[in-house]
């Protein structure tokens, strides 16, 4: 008897919150459920997925995560800002790990809580704000999936006028369980009206063997509010990652992510931004770093869906051996969105001759009065700074190390929280080979 | 200090030095000068140990060593200092963190040990004022945004702090204004000492006038066409390098 496919197996599996589901939401889950099943899971056919093969999936059967699995030992918290006093939910495979997580330092009136509790808490609420950012997004198979098998998650609420000083953190630490797991984290961020916040993500794996995280967020910027997010993709080299991000940014408000993928035998991140309002701006920057047979896939798309927004995206990437990387990055200017400025540069270094990078960019421009650029270039290491720096005496390792920082420094540099950089560039030279480590700062403008 | 003989080094199927032979002791200054082409630039750089030549035939023996077989960080660790031409742009890497670390692998390959961040700023500091430059260029990233002036400069302040014996200076002059030139060619005469030496490569005479050399050596064609003291600079002022392509027409 053959093993079910990976769509079939969703079904059987079922799934609620930790504490059940109200009648709405798993109306929400019957409909995604059906509606990913129609679809299939993504095939090469399919445009945005023509690089980004998802056969490997077949090979696994996933079960749900059980409380046991989310019990699991950790014994020092992955934290990328190991502070002891920063706002932080833990989650670990899927599961919130109340004496791990801390909220007592927020501001009144923000809300950073596990989507079960909000559901608990203030059901209408949740039901305003789920499927709310994604409402008008195309690209959709996973977040159906996860909408039909949410498991918990997060809610980072932020009221009007309201400033969160410092970063708020929330780490999801997937494996350590016996055999494969798939969890299914739906995250729902909110800034209202002049809301302003930092909030990291952190994916990050523990122990041995494959597990499946498929993460939801659905960002909504009210007007004048300014989100920072940073995410780190720190999986296994076992564990698969697809997480889709869906964010609708208000009028005069300011989206500026940063992406970090360091780890995951397949990942993808697919983000979605919608500039909805005059005066909005989105930053949609990253950076990867892939070895062996890692594969990694950044497809965004921002909209320009009124006159005067404008938005910058810069991503960069490293790869070695065998590993492989995708970008696809769709910029759409609506018919009246005039005055766009619009800004995209894709830029990979290929360490090995088995390295290789498909990179699409894509203008799809209905507006007559707009300033569009963007690029994308494949290189490897430069032989003539590699022989300066080994003139002066840096052996060779250290000197493609210290090139390989010099690549991606660019990209850092987009990110404008100090610690949080500081922390970025840590995890970057933590990649780089150990015997090399280059424990300076770097300099960025 | 340097021994080169009957050097011939090729890249491709084109032979670009014909066998060289050059004798350098510590303390002088050498001026090698040639018309564009001449292989100037390449022989510099098989002395600092750049890939892409062909070593055909020759030796290059350095403190009674053949070079030819080391890597460049081991040829740098064992003294040899290449300034470049044209010194290149490394974003992202501060000019003290690029110091600091080769300064450190040249002490780690002796077997000293590193200087920390305090005792290397110390060092380091007391080095810009020497050669009067200000702190500014540490702190940016290596030769980023950088006039031509300053990248020249930033090459003396590396010679400064690396303390080569034999410093191989590409065409330094290239590219510079007068006061710019005077400025580098003060920082490389304060580097003299009686065990140290310099290749001066360079296709005009005027920084010869600031760098002044022990030997004169006239390369064209792949080889030494003559050699001669400081005076023989001033008589291919006057004259050109005319003369050294009809020799070999």
């Amino acid at each position: 008897m053959s093993a079910p496919s990976f769509v079939e197996q969703f079904p059987r599996l079922g799934s609620t919150m930790p504490d059940g589901d109200p009648a709405w939401l798993a109306a929400q889950r019957e409909d995604g459920l059906k509606r990913f099943g129609d679809l299939g899971l993504p095939s090469r056919h399919l445009e945005s997925w023509r690089y980004t093969p998802l056969k490997p999936l077949e090979d696994t059967s996933y079960r749900p995560v059980t409380p046991e699995d989310g019990m699991a030992p950790v014994d020092l918290v992955p934290s990328l800002l190991p502070d002891d006093y920063l706002p932080r939910l833990v989650f670990v495979n899927g599961r919130l790990r109340p004496e791990l997580s801390r909220t007592e330092r927020l501001p009144d009136g923000v809300r950073l809580e596990c989507l079960s509790d909000a559901l608990k808490r203030d059901p209408d609420w949740v039901a305003e704000h789920m499927g709310a950012a994604s409402a008008d997004v195309e690209e959709k198979a996973f977040l159906h999936l996860n909408t039909a098998m949410m498991d918990c998650g997060f809610v980072f609420h932020v009221p009007r006028g309201v400033a969160v000083e410092t970063p708020v953190e929330v780490v999801f630490v997937g494996g350590l369980t016996d055999g494969p797991v798939a969890y299914f984290p739906r995250n729902l961020v909110v800034l209202e009206k002049g809301a302003q916040a930092s909030l990291i993500k952190y994916h990050v794996g523990q122990g041995i063997g494959p597990y499946l995280a498929t993460a939801a967020t659905e960002i909504e910027v009210g007007d004048g509010a300014v989100l920072r997010h940073t995410k780190v993709q720190a999986e296994t080299n076992d564990a698969t990652h697809l997480a889709t991000v869906n964010a609708r940014v208000g009028r005069d408000a300011t989206y500026d992510s940063f992406g970090l993928s360091i780890g995951g035998r397949l990942s993808r991140s697919e983000v979605t931004i919608r500039l909805e309002g005059e005066g909005g701006h989105a930053a949609l920057n990253g950076a990867y770093m892939m070895r062996g047979g890692e594969h990694c896939d950044n497809t965004t798309r921002i909209d320009h869906c009124v006159p005067h927004t404008t938005a910058r995206e810069v991503f960069k990437g490293v790869l070695d051996d065998e590993a492989r990387a995708v970008f696809q990055g769709k910029l759409v200017v609506h018919e009246d969105a005039q005055k766009t400025d619009g800004y995209q540069l894709s830029k990979a270094l290929l360490l090995s001759t088995g390295a290789e990078i498909d990179a699409k960019p894509e203008l799809e421009i209905y507006a007559d009065d707009v300033k569009c650029a963007h690029g994308a270039t494949t290189g490897q290491l430069d032989a003539d700074a590699l022989f300066y720096l080994r003139s002066r005496g840096v052996p060779e390792a250290l000197a493609r190390n210290m090139l390989v920082q010099s690549f991606l420094a660019e990209a850092l540099e987009e990110v404008k929280d100090e610690a949080v950089r500081g922390a970025l560039m840590d995890k970057i030279l933590h990649w780089l080979p150990a015997q090399c480590f280059l424990a300076d700062e770097w300099v960025t403008p | 200090m340097l021994e080169i003989r009957d050097l011939h080094v090729s890249v491709g199927d084109a032979e670009i030095l014909k066998g060289i032979n050059l004798t350098v002791n510590a303390g002088e200054i050498h001026a090698i000068m040639g018309p564009n082409g001449s292989g100037k630039s390449t022989l510099a750089h098989i002395i600092a140990g750049r890939d892409g030549y062909e070593i055909t035939g020759g030796r290059v023996v350095y403190q009674g060593e053949d070079l030819t077989d080391l890597e460049p960080e081991e040829r740098a660790a064992k003294g040899v200092f290449l300034a470049f031409q044209y010194p290149v742009e490394i974003p992202g890497v501060a000019n003290t963190t690029f110091l600091k670390e080769a300064l450190n692998a040249q002490r780690r390959y002796h077997g000293k040990e590193e200087l920390d961040a305090m005792a290397f700023m110390k060092m380091l500091r007391a080095k810009t004022k020497e050669l009067g430059m200000s702190d500014d260029m540490l702190k940016r990233a290596v030769n980023v945004g950088f006039s031509g002036g300053e990248k020249k400069r930033n090459e003396v302040l590396q010679m400064a702090v690396l303390e080569p014996s034999l410093a191989v200076l590409d065409e330094t002059d290239s590219g510079l204004d007068i006061d710019a030139l005077q400025i580098v060619a003060e920082g490389v005469n304060s580097l003299r000492r009686p065990d140290n030496a310099a290749i001066v490569i360079t296709h005009y005479q005027r920084l010869l006038n600031h760098i002044v050399p022990d030997y004169v050596h006239v390369l064209a064609h792949g080889r030494i066409q003559r050699s001669g003291g400081k005076e023989l600079a001033l008589e291919l002022e006057e004259k050109g390098y005319a003369e050294f392509s009809e020799e070999a027409a």
